[in-house]
């Protein structure tokens, strides 16, 4: 793997960010090119087809299927309400009578002569899609939504269960060594993005449901807390839809994991300002990583540089990301071309890289990311 | 000989193929040398459908560059591959297989759970896809919860069957109603309807498509089973390729493009691996079991009976799937095959990041055990949904019809498992835990432990995960591709033989003999006792031909207590053998269990001593 690296995760203070908004089926745009438009901002719109209701009336009226249009008391497209008598039939010179009765409000779709079954649809349901960054709309995608640019801080995080929030930052952790406790949660954070240090407790998941925090990001969390939280495991990584309280993003994994010096300066510099955060992660093609955005943030002076990624070079700033070194900084001083052979046996491509101790170690390039400015 | 499926009218002589895979993006040059096809070099890279890349060409070019700098030959310009071959640059021809895409996922519908419905599963999966569910009239859900599970999921397609030509209609058509209503929606682009292949009763085509023209995309093909005992998948899987090439392999980012780079469709990887191992057992006339662990999904490719069957195990893989493989094994039965203590949470912390991280590699001794540990536990359950799905047709009536199925397969009727592994005649594995392990006995004792192979069974692996370009390459130059797949591609391991059994009342007794002559003359005469495993070197090419005798109440084929001669070959790890029993019971008490896989792995020489008794000794 002589060409290959791995992408680091995206910290900056300073990104253009083009966020696609958009609705699964076709959908009514409600702004237009050029429009400023805030987090909240319903930017796409539509009707969800309603529930269909299936009844089997050959049954019920114990009819064959070609017989139950003519017992029908509607035909296709009629409304209906619940409790309807929609089809009656009777049997035994009269005697028997059976009703079919509707189970809902709606419409009649369809009555089959061939199986005998009547389809009935619900009302349909408003489906929308809200900005969820603060900028301006620069494209639209026809019949499904638009494209809002957002110029502003940006972190990406390793994973991420919940989904899109808004709220203030409040960075309540001392040291990017230092875990995310209960006792740093209070009043204060109702409605806000809670950033700690090295670790989301599950003590802090279970006091910040209950205050309403909005969201909570570490660097990193242990399984079996998020086991707790979401009530089930979490089999493959695609996540985002969970049904919970407060999101959460973690920035380096699963563990204890310091979070990484640069990200912890950024929070620091942005500690109080209002934020985009998403949960959302998916780890195969298509790849999304959860994100926190802080839009319209224009740094005084740039002290993060941004760096254009030239791949793996002496001197590139990297993350390692598997054991023995596992959430290790450092930095590549020597990239041998020759395979090697590690204490598995496996012959692989190495780089030796000096860790922030000045330990220099020899680690498979597989198993480094860059830190991405 | 085999006639290829496309012919490109010209010479070929060199040929470069990749696999985009869901998480390394692998390159084979093959070259024609002294009238032989063989692989030159191999490179790799992982696979770049994520920021900042988001185009699978990038990874092929990053593993194609590596061939380029090993052999020193330029095969790549700025619009892709250089052909024909010039000189000492570019190939005859460059072919590709991908799963980058994310891979092709249906929903099957038919009538009865257990015949249509699965006729249509077996369709489904053998066309490469993942079945993410199955809709039957009697599959015992209400039908409002059919019709909302219907709408939730998104699929890339549906395949509907039921019923027989000729037969009732209002069934299939029932289900075809549910489905209008439920009008589900593609994965991907609302703008078109959902491709939906009918190969159901061809009598009631016409009310289908009065029920769901309107709202999908309706194509319609054969019935799969036009009478109860046939069953015919060819012309529903033709058309699912068809319809996968146009939507979804086109949705991997940069997927156009590398489609520009070469003469033939690219195929999707596991059929490219099925047609492979199809072939196999075709042309050498045996029974073939193939398996490709993935990052994603586990595929099981079987051969028996002369009917091929694949599953592929959707969500069963040791990288972006890994955590599922926890999920459903459940973490002890991962860490019964770890022969050092280790804190739970700890593990399940690992195994977690392997997942948010799937291109790392294990670096100590440690963490490859933990992955190979992972990867038994994902064969056996991939092993176990393969098994259920690989049978005979169900709804057969045991009258003069079932004479008739007799003929054809010659098997007994109904639901039995056409799966016999104790008349196995090859395990062949691929995929980067299998193919990648550093010690090739590492492979063996996972495909062991995997499949618990029984009798007498020769096994092999894909020596650097190369049998999807080599399926692929079998479509334009079938002659090239067995001759790589015979030369640098099929690993022949070596044979286990492995008695049938419980543990006996005595405990540790011996329970097989082997006697015969080794290739130099000496004789060979070793026994085995319940709970031993021997490995013993019978180079590839050697023959030996035994007499094995078990004791009473074990079986090496022949049934309990009957010898059996066979003739074994030898490979890279020798001749195996397993007195574990069948089926496979690890000891329940931790120490002892720990104590046993430690003189297993030793007795087979699977790792490096010293880190190993450092690892154990910690």
């Amino acid at each position: 793997m002589a060409h290959a690296y791995t992408p680091g995760l995206k910290v900056t203070d300073q990104a253009v960010l083009r966020k696609q908004r958009r609705l699964p089926i076709v959908a009514d745009i409600l702004v237009k090119v050029g429009d400023q438009v805030e987090p909240c901002t319903v930017v796409a719109r539509t009707s969800l087809l309603g529930d269909p209701q299936t009844l089997n009336a050959a049954n019920i009226l114990s009819l064959l299927p070609g017989e139950v249009r003519s017992a029908m008391k509607v035909k296709e497209g009629d409304k209906v309400s619940t409790g309807d008598i929609i089809g009656l039939s009777s049997s035994l010179f009269g005697m028997v009578k059976r009703k079919l009765v509707s189970p809902c409000d709606g419409t009649v779709e369809r009555i089959s002569d061939v199986s005998g079954q009547i389809t009935l649809r619900e009302p349909p349901t408003p489906l929308e899609v809200a900005a969820y960054v603060s900028g301006k709309v620069i494209e639209i995608i026809p019949k499904e939504g638009v494209v809002v640019e957002a110029v502003g801080a940006y972190i990406q995080g390793i994973f991420g269960v919940g989904g899109e929030r808004y709220g203030a930052i409040r960075l309540r952790a001392k040291a990017p060594d230092k875990p995310l406790l209960a006792s740093d949660l209070d009043a204060d954070c109702q409605g806000a993005i809670v950033v700690g240090g090295s670790l989301i407790t599950g003590e802090a998941i279970e006091k910040a449901a209950k205050l309403g925090v909005y969201a909570l990001v570490a660097g990193g969390i242990i399984d079996t807390d998020l086991v707790k939280y979401l009530g089930c495991d979490i089999g493959v990584a695609i996540t985002g839809h969970e049904d919970v309280p407060t999101t959460l993003m973690v920035t380096e994994g699963f563990g204890p994991m310091r979070m990484a010096d640069r990200t912890f300066a950024l929070f620091k510099t942005l500690d109080g300002l209002e934020a985009s955060i998403t949960g959302a992660t998916q780890i195969r093609a298509g790849v999304m990583r959860p994100e926190i955005i802080v839009s319209g943030y224009r740094p005084p002076q740039r002290h993060i540089e941004a760096q254009v990624t030239e791949g793996l070079v002496p001197g590139t700033p990297i993350r390692l990301i598997r054991e023995p070194y596992f959430g290790r900084l450092g930095v590549v001083v020597e990239l041998p071309p020759e395979l090697q052979v590690i204490e598995t046996e496996a012959h692989v491509r190495i780089l030796k890289a000096k860790l922030a101790g000045g330990e220099v170690v020899t680690v498979p390039r597989a198993n480094v990311e860059i830190i991405e400015g | 000989m085999t006639r290829p499926k496309y012919d490109l009218g010209r010479e070929i002589n060199s040929i470069l193929a990749t696999d985009c895979g869901s998480t390394t993006t692998k390159a084979i040059l093959i070259e024609k040398r002294d009238a032989v096809y063989r692989l030159v070099v191999r490179g790799e890279a992982p696979t770049t459908v994520e920021k900042p890349f988001e185009d699978v060409t990038a990874g092929a070019r990053n593993a194609i560059r590596e061939i380029e700098e090993l052999t020193g030959r330029k095969l790549l310009d700025d619009k892709g591959i250089i052909t024909p071959r010039k000189g000492d640059s570019g190939v005859d021809v460059f072919l590709s297989t991908s799963s980058a895409g994310g891979g092709l996922q249906m929903m099957v519908a038919g009538v009865v759970k257990s015949m249509t419905a699965e006729s249509a599963e077996r369709a489904a999966l053998g066309a490469g896809a993942i079945v993410m569910d199955v809709i039957a009239v009697n599959d015992g859900r209400k039908i409002h919860q059919k019709i909302q599970r219907i709408r939730q999921l998104r699929p890339d397609m549906m395949l509907l069957s039921g019923g027989i030509d000729g037969g009732t209609q209002k069934h299939v058509v029932a289900i075809a109603e549910l489905i209008a209503a439920a009008e589900p929606k593609p994965r991907l682009g609302v703008n078109f309807k959902l491709p939906i292949i009918y190969a159901g009763n061809q009598d009631a085509t016409s009310e289908v498509a009065k029920t769901l023209g309107a709202k999908m995309d309706l194509r319609v093909v054969a019935n799969l089973r036009p009478v109860l005992e046939t069953e015919v998948l060819g012309p529903a899987r033709e058309e699912i390729h068809r319809l996968f090439m146009e939507h979804v392999m086109a949705q991997a980012p940069g997927y156009d493009k590398l489609v520009k780079w070469t003469p033939v469709p690219v195929m999707p990887t596991p059929a490219a691996v099925g047609s492979l191992v199809e072939t196999v057992g075709r042309q050498r006339g045996i029974t073939v079991i193939g398996v490709d662990i993935g990052g994603a999904t586990t595929d099981i490719f079987s051969f028996f009976h002369d009917t091929f069957n694949r599953t592929v195990s959707a969500n069963l893989g040791l990288s972006y799937s890994i955590c599922n493989v926890l999920l459903e094994a459940g973490l002890a039965r991962i860490a019964r095959w770890l022969p050092f203590t280790m804190d739970e949470g700890d593990l399940r912390n690992r195994i977690r990041n392997k997942m948010i991280r799937p291109t790392t590699v294990p670096q100590t001794l440690e963490e490859l055990l933990i992955e190979q540990a992972i990867a038994r536990e994902a064969l056996a359950l991939a092993f176990v949904h393969h098994k259920s799905l690989a049978t005979g047709l169900k709804g057969v009536h045991h009258g003069g019809t079932f004479d008739r199925f007799m003929d054809q397969k010659g098997l007994a009727p109904g639901a039995q498992s056409l799966i016999d592994m104790m008349r196995l005649g090859l395990l062949i594995g691929s995929g980067g835990v299998l193919s990648h392990a550093p010690r090739r006995v590492q492979a063996a004792l996972m495909l062991i432990d995997g499949f618990e192979p029984c009798g007498v069974t020769p096994l092999a692996v894909d020596s650097i995960f190369m049998m999807p370009q080599l399926g692929v390459l079998a479509t334009v130059h079938p002659e090239a591709s067995a001759q790589v797949f015979d030369r640098d591609c099929l690993i022949r391991l070596g044979w286990v033989v492995a008695p049938v059994g419980q543990a006996p009342a005595k405990g540790e007794v011996e329970i097989m003999r082997l006697k015969g002559t080794l290739p130099g003359g000496q004789a060979f005469n070793e026994g085995l006792k319940y709970g031993q495993m021997k490995r013993f070197p019978l180079g590839e090419g050697d023959k030996l031909t035994v007499q094995i005798n078990p004791t009473h109440g074990f079986d090496v084929g022949a049934g309990p207590g009957r010898a059996v001669e066979a003739q074994v070959e030898g490979g890279v790890c020798g001749l195996i053998l397993d007195g574990r029993g069948r089926p496979l019971a690890l000891p329940e008490d931790a120490e002892t269990r720990a104590k046993k896989l430690i003189e297993w792995f030793r007795s087979l020489d699977c790792y490096p001593a010293e880190p190993f008794k450092r690892l154990i000794e910690r």
